[in-house]
């Protein structure tokens, strides 16, 4: 028995490791370049389908939100119809390695990691990460913090990573899950609350009485579409079509159509990227 | 009293998108439940084989099925196929490949040990009254072992049918799914909309399972 479930075991690893170790061959027919988009008349764009404001589906069965919005317009300039994928965040890559979609916009955060797996096109919304804290005494550097003062993260999040490593000495008080961490964070268990910035922002509007005093924190990642590796006509369209809208400002009309009742209009400059050009791009020296 | 949130199920065509998802739910498990129950016995059978090579052959299979999670197989299925062979598999024909293949594996375990749980005194009396062999599977093992299977395999079928849940990993958009993105699209107005959601997806799970578990047991009395 012991022997017969090694010999199991043995053979679906090694299955697995076969399947999962050969992305390089069939490279050459794992995407779809933009002429063969084209002529097929019909595009696959995986987008999220339950990430209200991003990309979510509406009570009609329609796809909305801000990534959806842009999917639309290039849809629209190619002369093509959309097959919209519903992608999780776990699959996204998988999907454009396979090639069965063709463009990613599933508020898919730029990172080094990622970017030896896909090729990202140019950014089209910041991210960083953001602090809210009571209006009565508001955060508005992390220098505010008083010695034995408690910041509210959640557990796992950037938040958490970024506060750790740059600022060991902020004193953390760590949630498994949002709905916790929020009742702590509303009952005055910490002076503040640290989280991806689109989340306290969203939660300062939605709350009466609270402020986002430092609004971005922490290295500026981006939003960006993607397209499977080495499909150069395609990634080369998608950038040629973000500088031209950048010129009539499409990302910030796609902001107020989209995000502008979550986010507010403060925050319209903070997050929009236009034309690809990240204006806050501070780089971070690590 | 607070909203439940069931009327969020009421805008637009949100209830008909939810039974919709349902559909592919109970298609999916519907089709791999009844390869898997045909495949299931033919497999069972052959894993009461004493040939060594045949019965090392399944217990690898079986061992597989037990080893690798579901989620795992509908990725390598839908996605693995593309990067080794090229092939461009439908997302719902990978779920029922994936189905299958889990579906024969334990059904067919299921057939084995009911099948070598008849007495050997069966076969003996059945050989005295001058029966074949043939005839003494036909008319004294097969029905004693179906009876036994009945209870067995309804679990396997009502599990089935709750892990299609699953294939969302795969682009499916199946009625958890489409739960989801009802609660996610009313996130704002309401709040409470998972609760009365998810209730109403439990309702329809159940309605789902609960025919089948009760044709188990109008057929377990039948054939008593």
């Amino acid at each position: 028995m012991r022997k017969n479930q090694i010999v199991a075991a043995v053979t679906a690893i090694t299955l697995g490791a076969a399947l999962a170790s050969s992305p390089a061959a069939f490279a050459d027919e794992a995407f779809r370049t933009l002429d063969e988009i084209k002529e097929s008349g019909t595009i696959n764009i995986g987008v999220f389908s339950d990430k209200s404001p991003f990309g979510y589906v509406d009570e009609n069965g329609d796809y909305q939100g801000y990534d959806v919005y842009l999917a639309e317009r290039l849809g629209e300039d190619l002369g093509v119809d959309i097959n919209y994928v519903s992608t999780e965040a776990a699959n996204r890559i998988e999907y454009l390695q396979t090639g069965k979609v063709d463009i990613i916009l599933a508020n898919f955060t730029v990172t080094e990691e990622r970017a030896e797996e896909v090729d990202f096109a140019l950014p089209y919304m910041n991210v960083a990460l953001g602090v809210v804290s009571p209006e009565d005494a508001v955060i508005e550097s992390l220098d505010d913090i008083g010695e034995d003062d408690q910041v509210i993260v959640i557990s796992g999040t950037t938040a958490e990573t970024y506060l750790v490593k740059n600022n060991p000495e902020i004193k953390l008080q760590k949630y498994d899950a949002y709905a916790e961490a929020k009742t702590a964070f509303e009952n005055g268990n910490g002076v503040a609350w640290a989280n991806d910035n689109t989340e306290v922002i969203a939660f300062s509007i939605e709350n009466e009485g609270y402020v986002v005093g430092i609004p971005s924190l922490g290295s500026a990642d981006t939003i960006a579409p993607a397209v499977t590796k080495g499909n150069e006509t395609l990634l080369n369209w998608i950038n040629d079509e973000i500088v031209a809208l950048g010129e009539e400002n499409f990302f910030h009309a796609d902001y107020e159509a989209t995000l502008l009742d979550t986010y507010g209009a403060d925050y319209e400059d903070t997050l929009v990227i236009e034309g690809g050009v990240a204006a806050g791009a501070e780089t971070e020296a690590e | 009293m607070q909203s439940l949130g069931i009327d969020v199920l009421f805008k637009g065509t949100n209830f008909l998108r939810l039974l919709e998802g349902l559909w592919v739910a109970v298609r999916i498990s519907l089709i791999s439940v009844a390869i898997s129950i045909v495949l299931g016995i033919l497999v069972g059978i052959l894993m009461t084989s004493r040939n060594m090579a045949v019965k090392a052959i399944f217990r690898v299979y079986l061992e597989i099925v037990r080893i690798m999670p579901q989620m795992v197989l509908l990725f390598i299925v839908y996605f693995g196929t593309t990067r080794v062979f090229g092939w461009d598999l439908e997302a719902e024909t990978a779920a029922i490949i994936v189905f299958v293949f889990w579906g024969t594996a334990e059904m067919g375990d299921l057939v084995r040990g009911a099948l070598i749980s008849i007495p050997k005194i069966q076969y003996e009396s059945a050989a005295a009254l001058g029966m074949s062999r043939g005839m003494a599977f036909r008319y004294v093992i097969l029905p004693q072992t179906i009876r036994r299977l009945i209870p067995l395999s309804i679990n396997l079928i009502t599990r089935m049918i709750k892990t299609t849940s699953l294939v969302m990993m795969i682009g499916i958009v199946e009625v958890l799914k489409v739960g989801q993105q009802i609660i996610e699209a009313n996130r704002k107005v309401s709040p409470n909309a998972a609760f009365g959601v998810f209730a109403v997806i439990f309702l329809m799970y159940f309605l789902i399972c609960w025919p089948v578990s009760r044709l188990a047991v109008w057929l377990e009395k039948k054939w008593a």
